[in-house]
Protein backbone atom coordinates (compact mmCIF):
# COMPACT_ATOMS: atom_id res chain seq x y z
CA UNK A 1 0.00 0.00 0.00
CA UNK A 2 1.63 3.65 -1.13
CA UNK A 3 2.17 6.02 1.91
CA UNK A 4 3.03 9.80 1.79
CA UNK A 5 6.55 9.05 1.86
CA UNK A 6 6.79 7.05 -1.63
CA UNK A 7 6.00 10.59 -3.43
CA UNK A 8 8.92 12.81 -3.83
CA UNK A 9 7.27 16.67 -4.87
CA UNK A 10 9.40 17.79 -6.77
CA UNK A 11 10.33 14.73 -8.67
CA UNK A 12 6.78 15.28 -10.03
CA UNK A 13 6.74 18.76 -10.70
CA UNK A 14 10.07 18.07 -12.85
CA UNK A 15 8.26 15.30 -14.81
CA UNK A 16 4.99 17.62 -14.81
CA UNK A 17 7.12 20.81 -16.62
CA UNK A 18 8.78 18.18 -18.84
CA UNK A 19 5.49 16.64 -20.25
CA UNK A 20 4.08 19.90 -20.03
CA UNK A 21 6.89 21.53 -22.39
CA UNK A 22 6.69 18.78 -25.24
CA UNK A 23 2.80 19.33 -25.03
CA UNK A 24 3.03 22.87 -25.91
CA UNK A 25 5.29 22.40 -28.35
CA UNK A 26 3.39 19.56 -30.05
CA UNK A 27 0.12 21.46 -29.94
CA UNK A 28 2.41 25.18 -31.15
CA UNK A 29 1.49 26.71 -28.52
CA UNK A 30 2.37 30.49 -28.15
CA UNK A 31 1.80 32.83 -25.67
CA UNK A 32 -0.32 30.74 -23.38
CA UNK A 33 -2.85 32.10 -20.71
CA UNK A 34 -1.98 30.03 -17.45
CA UNK A 35 -4.92 29.20 -15.08
CA UNK A 36 -4.52 27.41 -11.79
CA UNK A 37 -7.99 26.12 -10.09
CA UNK A 38 -7.95 26.61 -6.15
CA UNK A 39 -6.45 25.69 -4.08
CA UNK A 40 -3.80 23.16 -4.83
CA UNK A 41 -3.63 23.86 -8.59
CA UNK A 42 -2.74 27.65 -8.07
CA UNK A 43 -0.19 26.53 -5.81
CA UNK A 44 1.65 23.76 -8.38
CA UNK A 45 0.80 26.55 -11.13
CA UNK A 46 2.69 29.31 -9.95
CA UNK A 47 5.78 27.06 -9.64
CA UNK A 48 5.08 25.72 -13.38
CA UNK A 49 4.62 29.58 -14.49
CA UNK A 50 7.82 30.59 -13.12
CA UNK A 51 9.66 27.87 -14.50
CA UNK A 52 7.64 28.11 -17.64
CA UNK A 53 8.62 31.97 -18.16
CA UNK A 54 5.01 32.77 -18.76
CA UNK A 55 4.90 36.49 -19.86
CA UNK A 56 1.32 36.70 -18.86
CA UNK A 57 -0.31 36.66 -15.12
CA UNK A 58 -1.30 33.85 -13.84
CA UNK A 59 -4.78 33.54 -13.81
CA UNK A 60 -7.00 31.94 -10.92
CA UNK A 61 -10.32 29.82 -10.58
CA UNK A 62 -12.35 29.38 -8.17
CA UNK A 63 -15.07 26.56 -9.50
CA UNK A 64 -17.66 26.46 -5.85
CA UNK A 65 -19.81 28.42 -8.23
CA UNK A 66 -19.57 25.42 -11.00
CA UNK A 67 -20.18 22.57 -8.53
CA UNK A 68 -22.86 20.09 -9.66
CA UNK A 69 -22.95 19.07 -6.26
CA UNK A 70 -24.87 22.67 -4.66
CA UNK A 71 -28.06 21.18 -3.71
CA UNK A 72 -26.16 18.52 -1.70
CA UNK A 73 -23.42 20.53 0.24
CA UNK A 74 -23.95 24.29 -0.15
CA UNK A 75 -21.57 26.97 -0.79
CA UNK A 76 -18.70 27.88 1.19
CA UNK A 77 -19.33 32.27 1.97
CA UNK A 78 -15.89 32.59 1.90
CA UNK A 79 -15.81 32.08 -2.14
CA UNK A 80 -12.80 34.18 -3.46
CA UNK A 81 -13.62 35.57 -7.02
CA UNK A 82 -11.98 34.10 -9.91
CA UNK A 83 -9.14 36.13 -11.29
CA UNK A 84 -8.52 35.95 -14.93
CA UNK A 85 -5.40 38.61 -16.09
CA UNK A 86 -7.10 38.52 -19.95
CA UNK A 87 -9.63 38.00 -22.29
CA UNK A 88 -10.13 34.57 -22.83
CA UNK A 89 -11.56 34.76 -26.48
CA UNK A 90 -9.04 32.94 -28.61
CA UNK A 91 -6.70 32.09 -26.38
CA UNK A 92 -4.30 29.10 -25.85
CA UNK A 93 -5.23 28.08 -21.92
CA UNK A 94 -3.38 25.79 -19.89
CA UNK A 95 -5.36 24.79 -16.64
CA UNK A 96 -3.65 23.40 -14.16
CA UNK A 97 -5.00 21.39 -10.98
CA UNK A 98 -3.00 18.99 -8.33
CA UNK A 99 -5.25 16.02 -8.51
CA UNK A 100 -6.87 14.45 -11.26
CA UNK A 101 -9.81 11.77 -9.61
CA UNK A 102 -13.53 11.69 -10.70
CA UNK A 103 -12.95 14.69 -13.63
CA UNK A 104 -15.74 16.75 -12.40
CA UNK A 105 -13.51 19.98 -10.92
CA UNK A 106 -12.28 20.12 -14.60
CA UNK A 107 -15.41 19.94 -16.02
CA UNK A 108 -16.91 22.77 -13.66
CA UNK A 109 -13.68 24.85 -14.73
CA UNK A 110 -14.45 24.13 -18.38
CA UNK A 111 -17.85 25.55 -17.71
CA UNK A 112 -16.91 28.51 -15.69
CA UNK A 113 -13.81 29.14 -18.14
CA UNK A 114 -16.43 29.31 -21.18
CA UNK A 115 -18.69 31.83 -19.38
CA UNK A 116 -15.73 34.02 -19.68
CA UNK A 117 -14.89 33.70 -23.41
CA UNK A 118 -14.73 30.96 -26.12
CA UNK A 119 -10.65 29.87 -25.81
CA UNK A 120 -8.79 28.36 -28.84
CA UNK A 121 -7.59 25.35 -26.91
CA UNK A 122 -7.09 24.19 -23.50
CA UNK A 123 -4.25 21.89 -22.25
CA UNK A 124 -4.68 19.63 -18.97
CA UNK A 125 -1.72 20.03 -17.04
CA UNK A 126 -1.86 18.21 -13.13
CA UNK A 127 0.17 16.73 -11.24
CA UNK A 128 -0.89 13.84 -9.84
CA UNK A 129 -3.33 11.39 -12.26
CA UNK A 130 -5.21 8.75 -10.21
CA UNK A 131 -7.77 6.05 -11.18
CA UNK A 132 -11.54 6.71 -10.29
CA UNK A 133 -12.63 9.02 -13.48
CA UNK A 134 -16.52 9.58 -13.51
CA UNK A 135 -16.74 11.72 -16.96
CA UNK A 136 -14.96 11.13 -20.19
CA UNK A 137 -11.94 13.62 -18.92
CA UNK A 138 -8.50 13.17 -18.96
CA UNK A 139 -5.71 15.16 -18.65
CA UNK A 140 -3.31 16.35 -21.55
CA UNK A 141 -0.25 15.86 -18.77
CA UNK A 142 0.66 14.20 -15.57
CA UNK A 143 3.49 14.82 -13.30
CA UNK A 144 2.53 10.74 -12.44
CA UNK A 145 -0.11 8.20 -13.08
CA UNK A 146 -1.54 6.26 -10.16
CA UNK A 147 -4.05 3.47 -8.73
CA UNK A 148 -5.41 3.77 -5.05
CA UNK A 149 -7.42 1.46 -3.04
CA UNK A 150 -10.78 1.84 -2.51
CA UNK A 151 -11.48 4.41 -0.08
CA UNK A 152 -7.84 6.17 -0.60
CA UNK A 153 -7.50 9.75 -0.62
CA UNK A 154 -4.83 11.78 -2.22
CA UNK A 155 -4.50 15.46 -1.43
CA UNK A 156 -1.60 18.44 -2.10
CA UNK A 157 -0.98 20.28 0.97
CA UNK A 158 1.04 23.65 1.05
CA UNK A 159 1.72 25.89 -0.16
CA UNK A 160 4.16 26.09 1.38
CA UNK A 161 6.02 23.40 1.43
CA UNK A 162 3.95 21.28 -0.85
CA UNK A 163 3.59 17.42 0.52
CA UNK A 164 1.39 15.00 -0.05
CA UNK A 165 -1.26 13.22 1.75
CA UNK A 166 -2.74 9.94 1.82
CA UNK A 167 -6.07 9.73 3.84
CA UNK A 168 -8.60 6.84 4.52
CA UNK A 169 -11.54 7.71 4.26
CA UNK A 170 -14.68 5.44 4.63
CA UNK A 171 -15.47 2.93 1.43
CA UNK A 172 -19.47 4.21 2.53
CA UNK A 173 -18.89 7.98 2.77
CA UNK B 1 -43.34 36.17 15.52
CA UNK B 2 -40.64 33.73 15.72
CA UNK B 3 -37.23 33.99 14.45
CA UNK B 4 -36.41 30.39 14.11
CA UNK B 5 -38.92 30.33 11.01
CA UNK B 6 -36.40 31.65 9.25
CA UNK B 7 -33.72 28.63 10.05
CA UNK B 8 -33.84 25.36 8.94
CA UNK B 9 -32.94 22.49 11.88
CA UNK B 10 -28.88 22.53 10.94
CA UNK B 11 -29.78 26.58 11.93
CA UNK B 12 -28.73 27.21 8.05
CA UNK B 13 -30.98 30.26 5.99
CA UNK B 14 -34.29 28.80 4.65
CA UNK B 15 -36.33 31.97 5.02
CA UNK B 16 -35.36 35.46 4.68
CA UNK B 17 -38.12 37.70 6.75
CA UNK B 18 -36.43 40.24 9.29
CA UNK B 19 -32.97 40.97 10.22
CA UNK B 20 -34.21 40.46 13.99
CA UNK B 21 -32.71 37.11 15.57
CA UNK B 22 -30.44 36.91 12.84
CA UNK B 23 -26.67 35.92 13.97
CA UNK B 24 -23.90 38.30 13.40
CA UNK B 25 -22.04 36.04 11.88
CA UNK B 26 -25.01 34.63 9.02
CA UNK B 27 -24.90 38.42 8.25
CA UNK B 28 -21.54 38.32 7.63
CA UNK B 29 -21.33 35.46 5.39
CA UNK B 30 -24.27 36.97 2.84
CA UNK B 31 -21.70 40.20 2.86
CA UNK B 32 -18.93 37.81 1.74
CA UNK B 33 -20.72 35.34 -0.03
CA UNK B 34 -22.00 38.82 -2.14
CA UNK B 35 -19.00 39.86 -2.91
CA UNK B 36 -17.13 37.18 -4.37
CA UNK B 37 -20.78 36.93 -6.94
CA UNK B 38 -19.56 40.78 -7.99
CA UNK B 39 -16.98 38.93 -10.17
CA UNK B 40 -19.94 37.61 -12.11
CA UNK B 41 -20.26 41.03 -13.43
CA UNK B 42 -16.85 40.62 -15.32
CA UNK B 43 -17.82 37.50 -17.11
CA UNK B 44 -19.15 37.62 -20.80
CA UNK B 45 -21.66 35.26 -19.39
CA UNK B 46 -23.10 37.00 -16.53
CA UNK B 47 -24.00 33.94 -15.56
CA UNK B 48 -23.47 30.95 -12.61
CA UNK B 49 -25.77 27.83 -12.26
CA UNK B 50 -26.22 27.90 -9.09
CA UNK B 51 -30.01 27.65 -9.09
CA UNK B 52 -29.97 26.14 -12.04
CA UNK B 53 -33.66 24.37 -12.86
CA UNK B 54 -35.16 25.92 -9.67
CA UNK B 55 -38.26 28.35 -10.05
CA UNK B 56 -38.86 31.81 -8.47
CA UNK B 57 -41.53 33.83 -8.34
CA UNK B 58 -41.99 37.25 -7.48
CA UNK B 59 -44.80 37.95 -6.00
CA UNK B 60 -45.44 42.23 -5.75
CA UNK B 61 -48.71 43.07 -3.90
CA UNK B 62 -46.93 46.45 -3.83
CA UNK B 63 -44.83 48.89 -6.53
CA UNK B 64 -41.69 48.44 -6.82
CA UNK B 65 -39.01 49.21 -9.48
CA UNK B 66 -35.18 48.62 -8.07
CA UNK B 67 -36.04 45.67 -5.72
CA UNK B 68 -37.95 43.81 -8.62
CA UNK B 69 -35.54 44.47 -11.17
CA UNK B 70 -32.97 43.35 -9.35
CA UNK B 71 -34.35 40.47 -7.38
CA UNK B 72 -35.18 39.47 -11.14
CA UNK B 73 -31.44 40.22 -12.27
CA UNK B 74 -30.18 38.36 -9.09
CA UNK B 75 -32.00 35.10 -9.84
CA UNK B 76 -31.20 35.25 -13.58
CA UNK B 77 -28.19 35.38 -12.59
CA UNK B 78 -28.05 32.40 -10.55
CA UNK B 79 -29.76 30.74 -13.47
CA UNK B 80 -33.38 29.88 -12.27
CA UNK B 81 -36.42 30.68 -13.96
CA UNK B 82 -37.98 33.68 -12.64
CA UNK B 83 -41.42 34.63 -13.24
CA UNK B 84 -42.34 38.34 -11.76
CA UNK B 85 -46.26 38.65 -10.87
CA UNK B 86 -47.84 42.22 -10.64
CA UNK B 87 -51.12 41.26 -8.32
CA UNK B 88 -52.43 44.32 -9.11
CA UNK B 89 -52.99 42.45 -13.16
CA UNK B 90 -53.81 39.05 -11.51
CA UNK B 91 -56.56 37.04 -9.50
CA UNK B 92 -56.15 38.45 -6.96
CA UNK B 93 -58.04 41.64 -8.21
CA UNK B 94 -60.69 39.77 -8.68
CA UNK B 95 -61.01 38.20 -5.26
CA UNK B 96 -58.51 35.24 -5.11
CA UNK B 97 -57.52 35.15 -1.58
CA UNK B 98 -53.81 35.26 -0.85
CA UNK B 99 -53.55 31.67 0.54
CA UNK B 100 -55.21 30.12 -2.81
CA UNK B 101 -52.66 32.23 -4.78
CA UNK B 102 -49.84 30.80 -3.19
CA UNK B 103 -51.25 27.07 -3.19
CA UNK B 104 -52.40 27.44 -7.23
CA UNK B 105 -48.62 28.73 -7.75
CA UNK B 106 -47.09 26.39 -5.29
CA UNK B 107 -49.40 23.51 -7.77
CA UNK B 108 -46.93 25.39 -10.34
CA UNK B 109 -43.73 23.52 -8.99
CA UNK B 110 -42.22 27.07 -7.63
CA UNK B 111 -38.83 26.56 -5.16
CA UNK B 112 -39.18 30.33 -3.76
CA UNK B 113 -41.48 33.03 -3.33
CA UNK B 114 -40.37 36.40 -3.12
CA UNK B 115 -42.90 38.83 -1.50
CA UNK B 116 -43.69 42.56 -1.75
CA UNK B 117 -46.69 43.29 -0.08
CA UNK B 118 -48.46 46.40 2.09
CA UNK B 119 -49.24 44.80 5.17
CA UNK B 120 -46.50 44.39 8.10
CA UNK B 121 -46.05 40.29 8.57
CA UNK B 122 -47.44 39.08 4.72
CA UNK B 123 -43.91 37.21 4.37
CA UNK B 124 -43.85 35.62 7.04
CA UNK B 125 -47.62 34.66 6.65
CA UNK B 126 -46.85 32.72 3.29
CA UNK B 127 -43.76 30.99 5.21
CA UNK B 128 -45.58 29.83 7.84
CA UNK B 129 -48.13 28.50 5.33
CA UNK B 130 -46.36 27.37 2.41
CA UNK B 131 -45.41 24.16 1.29
CA UNK B 132 -41.85 22.90 3.21
CA UNK B 133 -39.71 22.85 0.31
CA UNK B 134 -40.59 26.66 -0.53
CA UNK B 135 -38.03 29.15 0.73
CA UNK B 136 -40.07 32.41 1.13
CA UNK B 137 -38.05 36.12 0.61
CA UNK B 138 -39.51 39.45 2.26
CA UNK B 139 -38.69 42.37 -0.10
CA UNK B 140 -41.05 44.30 2.08
CA UNK B 141 -43.64 44.35 3.89
CA UNK B 142 -45.49 46.95 5.16
CA UNK B 143 -43.74 49.17 7.93
CA UNK B 144 -42.39 46.05 9.10
CA UNK B 145 -39.41 45.03 7.73
CA UNK B 146 -36.95 45.20 4.37
CA UNK B 147 -34.12 43.24 5.11
CA UNK B 148 -32.42 42.64 1.79
CA UNK B 149 -32.47 46.28 1.51
CA UNK B 150 -30.21 46.72 5.20
CA UNK B 151 -28.22 43.77 3.33
CA UNK B 152 -27.19 45.75 0.10
CA UNK B 153 -27.07 48.71 2.45
CA UNK B 154 -24.46 47.12 4.46
CA UNK B 155 -22.68 45.86 1.97
CA UNK B 156 -22.09 49.21 0.02
CA UNK B 157 -21.10 50.65 4.01
CA UNK B 158 -18.77 47.70 4.10
CA UNK B 159 -16.88 48.36 0.70
CA UNK B 160 -16.58 52.10 1.68
CA UNK B 161 -16.05 51.75 5.16
CA UNK B 162 -14.67 48.50 6.20
CA UNK B 163 -15.33 48.22 9.71
CA UNK B 164 -18.58 48.76 11.61
CA UNK B 165 -17.11 48.82 15.59
CA UNK B 166 -15.59 52.21 14.44
CA UNK B 167 -19.14 53.88 12.24
CA UNK B 168 -21.38 56.05 13.35
CA UNK B 169 -23.98 56.00 11.26
CA UNK B 170 -26.73 58.59 11.17
CA UNK B 171 -30.64 57.70 9.40
CA UNK B 172 -32.45 60.99 8.61
CA UNK B 173 -35.87 61.28 7.96
CA UNK B 174 -39.61 59.59 7.78
CA UNK B 175 -38.39 56.80 10.52
CA UNK B 176 -41.78 56.26 11.53
CA UNK B 177 -42.97 54.99 8.06
CA UNK B 178 -39.66 53.24 7.14
CA UNK B 179 -39.08 49.78 7.31
CA UNK B 180 -35.86 50.30 5.37
CA UNK B 181 -34.86 52.24 8.73
CA UNK B 182 -36.34 49.32 11.17
CA UNK B 183 -33.99 46.78 9.67
CA UNK B 184 -31.36 49.14 8.66
CA UNK B 185 -31.18 49.68 12.46
CA UNK B 186 -30.90 45.57 13.58
CA UNK B 187 -28.57 45.51 11.03
CA UNK B 188 -26.44 48.14 12.17
CA UNK B 189 -26.87 47.01 15.70
CA UNK B 190 -25.91 43.14 14.88
CA UNK B 191 -22.86 43.83 12.55
CA UNK B 192 -21.69 46.11 15.81
CA UNK B 193 -21.74 49.59 14.28
CA UNK B 194 -20.19 52.53 17.27
CA UNK B 195 -23.43 54.66 16.84
CA UNK B 196 -26.78 54.67 15.08
CA UNK B 197 -28.12 58.34 15.14
CA UNK B 198 -31.51 58.56 14.10
CA UNK B 199 -32.29 62.32 12.94
CA UNK B 200 -35.81 63.37 12.49
CA UNK B 201 -38.56 65.77 13.65
CA UNK B 202 -40.84 64.43 16.54
CA UNK B 203 -43.66 63.36 14.28
CA UNK B 204 -41.61 61.38 12.14
CA UNK B 205 -40.18 59.04 15.05
CA UNK B 206 -42.03 55.74 16.11
CA UNK B 207 -42.70 56.20 19.87
CA UNK B 208 -39.81 54.92 22.35
CA UNK B 209 -37.35 54.72 19.41
CA UNK B 210 -34.59 54.72 21.49
CA UNK B 211 -35.63 51.56 22.63
CA UNK B 212 -33.94 50.12 19.26
CA UNK B 213 -30.35 50.84 20.44
CA UNK B 214 -30.19 54.36 18.53
CA UNK B 215 -29.55 57.72 19.88
CA UNK B 216 -31.96 60.46 18.91
CA UNK B 217 -31.50 63.64 17.28
CA UNK B 218 -34.06 66.49 15.90
CA UNK B 219 -31.98 68.56 14.21
CA UNK B 220 -30.01 68.18 11.07
CA UNK B 221 -27.05 70.61 11.72
CA UNK B 222 -26.47 68.96 15.66
CA UNK B 223 -26.78 65.42 14.32
CA UNK B 224 -24.25 64.79 11.14
CA UNK B 225 -21.02 66.22 13.64
CA UNK B 226 -18.81 63.05 13.37
CA UNK B 227 -20.77 61.05 10.91
CA UNK B 228 -19.56 58.50 8.81
CA UNK B 229 -22.13 57.01 7.07
CA UNK B 230 -25.61 59.20 6.11
CA UNK B 231 -28.51 57.51 5.20
CA UNK B 232 -31.28 59.93 3.62
CA UNK B 233 -34.68 58.19 3.73
CA UNK B 234 -37.95 58.92 1.05
CA UNK B 235 -40.80 61.10 2.67
CA UNK B 236 -43.51 58.20 2.42
CA UNK B 237 -46.16 60.40 1.97
CA UNK B 238 -48.28 57.42 0.43
CA UNK B 239 -47.95 56.12 3.85
CA UNK B 240 -48.96 59.53 5.94
CA UNK B 241 -52.60 59.11 6.91
CA UNK B 242 -52.36 62.82 8.86
CA UNK B 243 -50.69 66.00 8.79
CA UNK B 244 -47.56 65.17 9.94
CA UNK B 245 -45.59 67.87 7.84
CA UNK B 246 -46.39 71.56 7.68
CA UNK B 247 -45.09 71.31 3.75
CA UNK B 248 -42.43 69.53 1.74
CA UNK B 249 -40.77 73.23 1.34
CA UNK B 250 -40.60 73.74 5.39
CA UNK B 251 -40.05 69.72 5.60
CA UNK B 252 -36.55 70.51 3.11
CA UNK B 253 -35.50 73.46 5.35
CA UNK B 254 -35.11 71.74 8.34
CA UNK B 255 -34.19 68.04 7.29
CA UNK B 256 -33.22 67.98 3.52
CA UNK B 257 -29.47 67.29 2.91
CA UNK B 258 -27.63 70.18 1.08
CA UNK B 259 -24.18 70.08 0.27
CA UNK B 260 -23.51 72.90 3.13
CA UNK B 261 -25.23 70.78 5.31
CA UNK B 262 -22.88 67.97 4.29
CA UNK B 263 -19.88 69.60 5.28
CA UNK B 264 -21.01 69.45 9.35
CA UNK B 265 -20.78 64.89 8.73
CA UNK B 266 -16.69 63.79 8.46
CA UNK B 267 -15.09 65.12 5.10
CA UNK B 268 -14.99 61.22 3.99
CA UNK B 269 -18.88 60.82 4.89
CA UNK B 270 -20.74 58.69 2.30
CA UNK B 271 -24.09 59.22 1.52
CA UNK B 272 -26.76 56.51 1.02
CA UNK B 273 -30.82 56.76 -0.11
CA UNK B 274 -32.71 53.68 -0.58
CA UNK B 275 -34.94 55.22 -3.78
CA UNK B 276 -36.66 56.56 -5.00
CA UNK B 277 -35.37 59.74 -4.14
CA UNK B 278 -37.61 63.35 -4.09
CA UNK B 279 -35.31 65.70 -4.91
CA UNK B 280 -35.75 68.93 -3.04
CA UNK B 281 -37.73 67.26 -0.81
CA UNK B 282 -35.08 64.83 1.43
CA UNK B 283 -32.56 65.72 -1.00
CA UNK B 284 -30.58 68.41 -2.84
CA UNK B 285 -30.29 67.16 -6.54
CA UNK B 286 -26.10 68.13 -5.87
CA UNK B 287 -25.82 65.72 -3.02
CA UNK B 288 -27.60 63.40 -4.73
CA UNK B 289 -25.50 63.11 -8.12
CA UNK B 290 -22.21 64.49 -6.01
CA UNK B 291 -18.91 63.08 -5.55
CA UNK B 292 -19.91 61.40 -1.67
CA UNK B 293 -23.29 60.21 -3.11
CA UNK B 294 -23.51 55.91 -3.52
CA UNK B 295 -26.80 55.64 -4.41
CA UNK B 296 -26.15 54.14 -7.92
CA UNK B 297 -23.43 51.98 -5.70
CA UNK B 298 -26.49 50.29 -3.66
CA UNK B 299 -28.45 49.81 -7.11
CA UNK B 300 -25.69 47.75 -8.02
CA UNK B 301 -24.89 46.13 -4.85
CA UNK B 302 -28.60 45.02 -4.71
CA UNK B 303 -27.96 42.41 -7.13
CA UNK B 304 -24.83 40.31 -5.58
CA UNK B 305 -26.62 40.79 -2.27
CA UNK B 306 -29.81 39.23 -3.31
CA UNK B 307 -28.03 36.74 -5.72
CA UNK B 308 -26.14 35.71 -2.18
CA UNK B 309 -29.70 35.59 -0.02
CA UNK B 310 -31.46 33.31 -2.43
CA UNK B 311 -28.70 31.09 -2.51
CA UNK B 312 -28.16 30.61 0.84
CA UNK B 313 -32.02 29.92 1.21
CA UNK B 314 -31.85 27.50 -1.59
CA UNK B 315 -28.90 25.37 -0.46
CA UNK B 316 -28.87 22.28 1.62
CA UNK B 317 -32.46 22.04 3.04
CA UNK B 318 -33.91 18.80 5.16
CA UNK B 319 -36.45 18.13 2.63
CA UNK B 320 -34.29 17.75 -0.25
CA UNK B 321 -32.65 14.80 1.51
CA UNK B 322 -35.09 12.51 1.23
Amino acid sequence: MMTAADFDVSELLENLEIKLKQAITERNITDPLMIGIRSGGVWVAEILHRRLTIKQPLGLLDISFYRDDFSQIGVNPNVKPSQLPAQIEGRNIILVDDVFYTGRTVRAALNELFDYGRPSQVLLAVLIERDGKQIPISPDCAGMRLKLNAGQRIKLTGPDPLAIEIQYVDAVA
Amino acid sequence: MSNNLQLNSEGKLKHFLTIEGLEKQLLVDILDLAESFIGVNDQRIKKIPLLRGKSIVNLFFENSTRTRTTFELAAKRLSADVLSMSIATSSTSKGESLLDTIRNLEAMYVDMFVVRHGISGAAHFIAQHASKHISVINAGDGQHAHPTQAMLDMFTIRQFKQDFSKLRVAIVGDILHSRVARSNIQALNTLGAAEIRVIAPKTLLPAQVETMGVTVSHSLADGLKDIDVIIMLRLQKERMTSALLPSESEYFKCFGLTPERLKLAKPDAIVMHPGPINRGVEIDSKVADGPQSVILKQVSNGIAIRMAIMAMAMQKQESFDG
